[in-house]
Formats: structure tokens, sequence, C-alpha cells
């Protein structure tokens, strides 16, 4: 009976420290969220989100930038999802386990770990340069939909492959054909899983400032362009430059607190949208 | 009916070479990548020698006194944050998969899971900026220096992107762990504790490997939050609180600027060709990890 209190001591000195980790994590999320919305508080506002910058970027919003955002990332999910849903189906539903898929797969894996910045490089070589869509709106959306693409794949890989195989075969027995069955049976039972994937791989895309960087995004236009063979303003590169490159940093702080403010309240939209998908799908 | 059977047939056909084409773009795009980086980095070396890329730490590429391309003081650079942020992730990131994995309470870890996907979604300029306004400032303060941008803040801030990655894979590798493992241990009357240390975290030692090289790769190709946060100055740094300038700020800093197809431009894509080559080396590395854990569980 002697051993085991000093075993009892050391185990509560390591689960606690254990715990103090984990509260450690939570501590850093609290500090990065809190103190950008503590600072943005002063210059967080409506107008703020629907008001063009002003005054050599010393006042005003982000509205352009906003619209900028959300128009690549539009080009982006128009190319990457029908793509990304497309190559899990065939992995999943239509491929056997041959040389081919276990490449595809290979590079499905390797270009989750390419660098971002490597994939502007790769679109200014491709998008900008060889195909001469310029530094442009669609470059950049083409870039950032290549960089979302893996994330798509590989939910959507997963979502397909919870649906019960009984399904299929119920459908196969009843005379369906393979897209039928797909179709009307496969593809709404996943749908939840390939939504969510789908809202993360978006979510990461708005978010990412080097793919853009010499694909298209503009330090200031005097007009919001729509244009998609156009430059454009963005978000996440507005963050870059009001905190490291306008001429008057610490005048601009605010906006780019509140810039920081709107990407952060982006990303935790999205990541609640895509966590009550999951959580209704759960529970079916 | 025989018609629309051969209908339905020819589109079965049809959607089946749909899809098998849209599974191709992968590895177009890997192999494109691949090739296009080699295309634009090649023509450096038709006027320069390889030894001024390689045998240099001094990158001043536009320069009153010509171009010089040394790489060495941005590969030093790019590999001591990494070592600052493997050195804090690790352990930290361990601890909070054990965690999550052995110990918290069952109300606890449903709130856990959404606090690491949200870290995982704030975007790299969020945390670059954090780094520059708190983080910079604060190291500043404690070790007395002029200004906090540096290796270390570099190596902070990436310790917060890569943790989300360490703590899910080591988490999935502790949970393959067989039950029986556990019990039997419990079984030979070991204590939570040492069954912790002595059989489940070396049982799941693979997919950690695998966690921790995933992990490094982030840190490796990460550009905008060492961009903002390590002082960018492109000499041999000295100690952690010397600024350093990493591969991939490098590349951030200098491509919108460069002339297309110059020996400066093409020398850019020569750091990217080797960020591809190394973050496809330590990927397949953590792969061959995980198969082997997968292979043992």
């Amino acid at each position: 009976m002697h051993s085991i209190k000093p075993a009892n001591i050391k185990e509560n000195i390591v689960f606690a420290l254990l715990y103090f980790s984990f509260f450690l994590v939570l501590v850093f999320l609290i500090l990065i969220i809190g103190l950008t919305f503590y600072h943005s508080l002063g210059t967080l506002s409506w107008n703020f989100i629907f008001e063009p910058p002003l005054n050599g970027m010393k006042e005003g919003g982000i509205f352009p930038m906003i619209i900028g955002t959300l128009l690549v990332t539009f080009i982006s999910a128009i190319f990457a999802i029908p793509l990304g849903i497309f190559s899990a189906i065939y992995l999943v539903e239509y491929a056997k386990d041959t040389y081919y898929t276990r490449l595809t797969r290979m590079a499905i894996r390797n270009l989750s770990a390419v660098p971002s910045i490597v994939y502007g490089l790769f679109g200014l070589a491709i998008f900008v340069k060889t195909m001469q869509f310029g530094t442009s709106m669609l470059s950049a959306g083409l870039t950032l939909g290549l960089l979302t693409l893996p994330t798509i794949i590989s939910t959507s890989e997963e979502a397909l492959k919870i649906v019960p195989k009984t399904y299929k075969e119920g459908a196969y027995a009843l005379g369906a054909t393979r897209w039928q069955a797909l179709y009307k049976i496969i593809l709404p039972v996943a749908f939840p899983g390939i939504m969510t994937g789908i809202i993360l791989g978006l979510s990461r895309a708005i978010g990412e400032t080097a793919p853009i960087l010499f694909t298209g995004v503009a330090f200031y236009l005097p007009h919001l362009s729509l244009d998609i063979f156009q430059q454009f303003m963005a978000l996440p590169y507005h963050l870059y430059i009001m905190s490291t490159q306008h001429h008057d940093i610490e005048g601009v702080r605010g906006i780019a607190y509140s810039t920081a403010a709107v990407l952060i309240l982006i990303a935790l939209m999205l990541n609640i949208i895509a966590s009550v998908i999951r959580h209704r799908f759960r529970e079916r | 009916m025989e018609l629309r059977i051969n209908k339905n047939k020819a589109f079965d056909e049809l959607t089946n070479w749909v899809f098998k084409l849209s599974s191709s773009i992968s590895i177009l795009v890997v192999v494109g990548i691949f090739i296009f980086l080699f295309k634009e980095s090649l023509p450096f070396f038709k006027e320069m020698r390889p030894a001024d890329l390689f045998l240099s730490a001094k990158w001043n590429p536009e320069g009153w006194s010509g171009e010089y391309y040394g790489i060495l003081a941005l590969v030093w650079g790019s590999l001591l944050v990494t070592v600052i942020t493997l050195v804090i992730s690790i352990p930290l990131g361990l601890m909070v998969a054990v965690f999550i994995a052995e110990i918290a309470p069952r109300n606890l870890k449903i709130f856990i899971k959404p606090v690491i996907e949200l870290l995982a979604g704030i975007p790299s300029v969020v945390i670059g900026f954090f780094g520059l306004v708190f983080v910079g400032p604060l190291i500043a303060g404690i070790f007395h220096l002029a200004n906090g941008l540096n290796a270390l803040n570099g190596g902070l801030l990436l310790s917060i992107m890569v943790l989300p990655t360490i703590i899910t894979l080591s988490e999935d590798a502790i949970n393959g762990v067989p039950k029986d493992y556990r019990e039997a241990s419990f079984a030979l009357g070991a204590t939570k504790l040492e069954t912790i240390f002595k059989v489940t975290l070396p049982a799941a030692s693979s997919g950690i490997l695998a966690a921790i090289m995933l992990g490094m790769g982030r840190a490796i190709g990460e550009t905008m939050a060492v961009l903002m946060a390590c002082g960018n100055a492109p000499a041999l740094a000295k100690s952690i609180f010397d600024p350093v300038r990493t591969l991939t700020s490098t590349i951030a800093i200098e491509m919108g600027e460069v002339a297309y197809d110059t020996n400066h431009y093409y020398a850019l894509f020569n750091l990217g060709l080797y960020l591809f080559l190394i973050s496809f080396f330590i990927n397949n590395i953590a792969e061959y990890f995980l198969k082997k854990g997968r292979r043992n569980a």
C-alpha cells in the first residue's frame, strides 16, 4: 500500500499539467479573438462594413474588400466544388484499387501539403502568364480554387464512405443504374458531409493571402471592381497592408483591428454553420 | 423500353468518364506545379552559377554593387523558426492530445473539438497581425529588446497554427491504439499514468511521428504569419531574438515587385521549387509513418 501514495501525487501533477495544456490552447484562442474585438470597438460598425475606404484609406470602411473577397471565393467555388465532388465520387464509388487511384490519392495528399505561397507562384506561372488572364480576379480565384480542391475532395470522400453499402445494393436490386443509385440515394445521404467540407474549404480560401499576392489582389482601387479580368481588393490583403504597409500605420490601427475582427467573424460563422450541419447529420 | 435502357447505360458511361476525368485533376496539378516551378526557375542557372544560390548567405538581388542570390540565410531563417515552433508545439500538442483522448471528462470533450477547429480556421494573416500588435510588444517588454519582431515571435505564432494539426492527428493515433493494450496494462497493475506513457504513447508513436512531420511541413510552408512577425532581415540570425527572413516571406515580399523573366524572378521560383520539394518529401515521410501505424494497430 505504501507505493500508491507517491504514484498518486505524481499522477495528479501530470494530470493537472495535461488539463493546463488544454486551457493554455483555449487561452490563445480567447486572447486572439478577445483582443481583436476589444480593440476594434471604436471602429467596427455597420458603416465600416458598408463604406468604401476614404481619405487615403485613413477613414471609411471595407465594403469593396468584402465584395472582392466574396467574388474571388465564388470563382474558386464554381471551379473547385464540381471538380472536387466528381473526384471524390470517382474514388469512392467507381474506382477500384488500381495504380491510377493510388497515384490520385497520393497526389491529393501532396496537394494538401503544398505551401500556399507555392500555389501563388503556380497561379502566376499558369493563369497570369501562360493563359494570359493577367493579374486578375479570375487568376486569383482559380489559384484559390486549386488550394481548396484537396480539402473538398477528402471531406467529400469521407462523407461518401459513410453511406451504408446496403443503400446502394438496395437501389441496384430495384434495377437502378449506377448513376441513378448515386444521384437518388447516395448523394442525398452524403450531402451534409459534403457541404461541411465545402464550407470549411471555402472558409480557408477566404482567409488566404499568400496565393493572391501576385495573382490579382490590389493595394487600392478607386472604384468597386466587379470585372473578373481586373484586379480586386480583398479582406486578408487589406489587413496585411493596413498593419504593415500603410504610411500611417499607428493612425490606421483601428481599421486594421476591425478588418481582423471581420475576418474572425467570417471564420467563426462558417465554422458554426459547418458544425451545425455536421451535428444534424449525426443525429439522423 | 429497350431504347430507354440503352439511354440510361449511355448516360452511365458518360458520367463515369466525367468523374474519371475530374479525378485526374489532382495528378495534373501536382505534375503541373512541379513542371512550372522547374521551368520558371531553371533559366537562373544560365547566367548565374549554382554556387551563387547554394553557397552564399548574401541575399540582395537588386543591390547597388550587383545581384546576390545566396539562400543560406533564408534557409537558416526558415529552419530556425521551424525548430522554435516544434520545440513549443510538440510537447504542448502531445499533452493536449493525451488530455483529449485519455482524461478529458465527456462534457468537456464536446467543447474541445470546436475550439481546436476554430483555432485552425483563423486566417494566418490574423495570426500574423496578433504577432505584430501583441506578441511582439510582449517579447520586447520581457526581454528588453527594441522590438519583438524576431524568430521567437514567428515560432510562437507558428506554434499556434501548427497545434491543431499536431493535436488532431496525435489524438487520432492515440485513439487508434486497441483497448486491449490498455486493459492488459491495467491488469498487470500499472497505473493510468504508467499506461499512458509506457503503453499507449509508444503504441501510437508512428501516428504521432506523422502528426509531427505534417506540423513541421505546415511550419516551413507558412507565409503570412512569419512575414508579419519575424522582422524580415535577410541576414544570418545569431539568436532567437534576431529578426529573420524565411524562404516563404522572401517570395511574398519580392515577387510582387519583380519584373517577369529576370534573374530575380527565376531565383524566387527556385525558392518556390525547393519549398515544394521539401513539402513533398516531408508529406511522404508522414504518410509512411501513418501507414506503419495503421499496420501495427
